[in-house]
């Protein structure tokens, strides 16, 4: 048996799919990134594909949403430019298939281990177009880089899960790619490894990477080559210990994908980064595996033999100092419970954009 | 500029509101002498003033609760103020308002270098969210031209830049939590020290909202190790065209100053006149900055200086101490300074795709021409964030409104050409009736909706930002 799956080949058609729609409508992009699908009949938005805006004097491109992520990589990296948030892919640590999209990455707020330096996917988003849950398209932002007219509907969606409307349009600002990029590694304990993490950060030699895993504790610094070279050795200077470097991407796609956390239960968790040690010491006896992204600012943990896939240790362990998406496993909600004030804006927010309670209904609470 | 008339019944309820202002507060946080409460009818669009009803100054959240919840009862709406620093009038009293000021709140309360954020009282004023930590080596990126005046609040509220945001982004990139207040008075804590929110990114509608959504009065802000070092290259053009291509090269080459400003003759000229700050005498000037150790410095400069070179500049001046550092800044910073000096002005915020560049600057001139006010242009190249300012005279009957003509044609022309209305200094009054230029009736229902949510009941920094009739069935129910 097939579920029917709606396919619109334009925004206007997506529009009238969800004006017609008489119930609810279970978004995706390529279906290789969500952290949960809600109920109903499955969207598409594939058909809405295609780069519509590339200026690369300006730094900027605009995309339809169902435009494959891998594309528009390809269409930047031929002028030497780069989305500088570094979307993961996460097919393998969710077991999904697909082809990521533009639209997928902006509603997950997709952000890799540059984060640090560069920021999340939302900030690199400056315009979006998308069709709210009675069918009504909406367009916030545009295609310039500082824009404060109106509400910023733009961060609204992003992170947004499909939850307040279908995005059909991108805008996102870009970074050229610099001529060089160095990682540095060194084999300490856990403790002292994130210690390290957070003085690299705090200095002023710009590190676009700071992990922590089975690699022990990793830094990365990008941007032209005898500036490289400088704060390189400024670091190894300020830090100490004995420092490893190496060259290519393959550690920070490790990080970016949680690649090497395949058993049992994946969390997401987001933290003050002097917070991390403690969320993973909450699962002392219990069998997991962590890498920590941004200083300790996130941590991937796979947690086996837990019913609740570890939600009370973790999420107990998190209260107050972030919060903990389950990314992967059963038995406890997807996302983290909000308090009570943010829980009802958010709640309201919902039933303005989309009513009927059509689109991802019930996903994020 | 209309403005809805005020509620007679609220007008007529004065000496009461006062008097339940002041059972909520103590004494010397409300002011309602009608000589004090003058001094509030403004901000810095100061060819608007109307003084409020009464004015109130709270110390605490739990105090700026107290007030929002009596006048959410009552129905009296609330024009929150951060230093009145705003060009767009963000926070212009009605006459049958009460302005909120948070300017008393001003207390650093928790500074972690660790993880790397300070978290402040929203009274605070920009320059002094850095002045906290700089002597231990940090600071807040941020850099509004009116930073040691103006307060966290309204950068909050405007969602503001500054001349250094092509690498560190506004407001916006670097919030990371506040405490809001709405106009129930409801307090809720939204977002922290850490990175994502859990669900939807409240903080991110919440920061540029204009104080249209409630009150925030602290802040989680995220503060930056220092750079080593900074400096400074002045650059002189024959003409706008040529300096807009070689800021376009710029960016094009991967480069990544942290300042490209860019100032026309006219501009030129009058700061030149004021702060003698040894400018060439030529058609356009760009300052660019770059940041790092000496050797990085050095590295980065060699390459500016390849691009500038093939654009044929008049005159070309890397900085080469302090002081020097200091007098290239000089005048661009007084650039303001020099406009007031010479005449009335209206300053513009709308932004453009930096290729559109020429093209704009060339059309500002024939308009400029074609209606007989001088404009001058200062603003942040690199991210095409223009700041034409047209020069009026405002004792000339006249003169102010062919001025506002003349802004709403040249912020059409920003929109025509893929930008938009304001880069960083938000609606406010100012270019409220011009937002019907940018959104459609479903863009801008989108954002009344998200209005509706945290504000039922419209009261709160009323006929701003959306287009009075547009938002006339909201504010009469």
């Amino acid at each position: 048996m097939t579920t029917p799956v709606l396919q619109p080949k334009s925004e206007a058609e997506l529009a009238e799919m969800i004006r017609a729609a008489q119930g609810p409508v279970s978004l995706r992009g390529g279906g290789t990134r969500g952290v949960a699908y809600g109920p109903g009949t499955v969207l598409e938005t594939a058909g809405l594909s295609g780069i519509t805006l590339y200026e690369p004097g300006a730094l900027t491109l605009a995309a339809a949403a169902g435009t494959p992520l891998a594309e528009v990589e390809a269409v930047l990296s031929a002028q030497g430019q780069r989305l500088a948030f570094e979307a993961p892919d996460l097919r393998r640590a969710l077991q999904r298939q697909g082809v990521s999209t533009l639209g997928g990455v902006v509603a997950t707020n997709a952000s890799g281990p540059r984060r640090v330096q560069a920021g999340a996917a939302r900030d690199h988003l400056i315009g979006v177009r998308f069709v709210d849950g009675q069918g009504s398209v909406v367009k916030s932002g545009g295609r310039v880089m500082k824009n404060v007219t109106g509400l910023d509907l733009v961060k609204l969606m992003a992170g947004s899960h499909g939850t307040l409307g279908v995005i059909t349009q991108v805008a996102f600002k870009l970074q050229a790619v610099p001529e060089s990029a160095v990682t540095l590694q060194t084999q300490v304990p856990l403790s002292a490894g994130l210690a390290l993490l957070r003085r690299a950060l705090g200095s002023p030699f710009e590190v676009s990477g700071a992990a922590y895993g089975p690699f022990g504790a990793a830094l990365r610094v990008e941007g032209m080559q005898a500036s490289v070279r400088y704060r390189v050795a400024a670091l190894k200077a300020l830090l100490g210990g004995d420092w490893v470097e190496t060259a290519g991407d393959a550690l920070w796609e490790a990080v970016r994908d949680a690649q090497g956390l395949d058993d049992g239960a994946l969390w997401r968790v987001s933290c003050k980064p002097t917070a991390a040690e403690g969320v993973v010491a909450a699962l002392a006896g219990v069998a997991h595996q962590a890498v920590f992204d941004w200083g300790g600012g996130l941590i991937w943990i796979a947690v086996q033999g837990l019913g609740d896939s570890g939600a009370a240790l973790i999420r107990g362990a998190v209260a107050g100092v972030g919060h903990a998406t389950l990314m992967r496993g059963s038995g406890a909600a997807a996302f983290a419970p909000e308090a009570a004030g943010v829980a009802a804006l958010s709640r309201a927010l919902r039933a303005q954009f989309d009513p009927k309670g059509i689109l991802n209904a019930g996903i994020m609470g | 500029m209309d403005m809805p008339l005020p509620d007679q019944r609220i007008l007529n309820g004065r000496a009461g509101l006062i008097a339940r202002l002041r059972g909520v507060l103590p004494a010397d946080a409300v002011i309602s002498d009608p000589a004090e409460t003058r001094a509030y009818e403004c901000d810095a669009l100061a060819a608007y003033r109307c003084a409020p009803l009464a004015v109130v100054l709270p110390r605490t959240t739990a105090e700026v609760s107290a007030v929002l919840r009596l006048c959410s009862e009552m129905g009296v709406k609330v024009v929150p103020r951060g230093a009145g620093t705003s060009l767009a009038g963000g926070s212009f009293p009605t006459a049958d308002c009460v302005v909120l000021g948070v300017a008393r709140m001003n207390g650093v309360i928790e500074t972690d270098y660790d993880n790397r954020f300070i978290r402040v009282q929203t009274g605070r004023t920009n320059l002094a969210v850095t002045g906290a930590v700089e002597a231990d080596g940090w600071f807040y990126a941020p850099d509004p031209s009116s930073q040691l005046a103006c307060a966290i609040a309204g950068n909050i509220a405007m969602n503001s830049g500054g001349a250094h945001c092509l690498k560190y982004g506004v407001t916006t990139n670097n919030l990371l939590g506040v405490t809001i207040v709405l106009m129930s008075g409801e307090v809720v804590e939204i977002g922290g020290p850490w990175s994502d929110a859990p669900g939807l990114d409240l903080l991110g509608v919440i920061c540029g909202s204009e104080g249209q959504l409630g009150v925030v009065t602290e802040a989680y802000l995220r503060i930056l190790p220092k750079p080593e070092g900074a400096r400074p290259v002045l650059m002189g053009f024959a003409a706008n065209e040529v300096a807009g291509a070689c800021v376009a090269d710029i960016i094009r080459a991967g480069l990544l100053p942290v300042a490209i400003e860019f100032m026309d003759r006219p501009c030129i000229r009058a700061c030149e006149d004021f702060a003698k700050a040894g400018y060439p005498d030529c058609e356009a000037l760009l300052i660019v900055e770059v940041e790092g150790s000496p050797a990085e410095i050095d590295a980065q400069l060699a390459r500016i200086k390849d691009i500038a070179l093939r654009h044929n500049p008049v005159a070309y001046r890397e900085s080469g101490s302090e002081e020097e550092s200091r007098k290239i800044w000089l005048g661009r910073k007084s650039a303001f300074g020099a406009m007031g000096n010479i005449a009335d002005y209206m300053c513009l915020d709308g932004t453009i795709p930096v290729s559109e560049l020429p093209y704009v600057l060339r059309r500002i001139a024939e308009m400029s021409a074609a209606v007989g006010l001088s404009v001058a242009n200062v603003f942040h190249a690199g991210d095409g964030n223009m700041h034409p300012l047209i020069l009026y005279n405002a004792n000339k009957p006249g003169d102010l409104e062919l001025c506002e003509a003349l802004g709403a044609d040249i912020l059409k022309l920003c929109v025509e050409v893929g930008g938009c209305l304001t880069g960083e200094h938000g609606v406010g009054v100012e270019k409220r009736d011009l937002m019907t230029v940018q959104f459609n009736p479903a863009d801008l229902e989108a954002q009344l909706r998200v209005k509706d949510v945290f504000d039922p009941a419209w009261l709160l920094n009323p006929a701003k930002v959306f287009p009075l009739d547009v938002t006339a069935s909201r504010r009469a129910s």
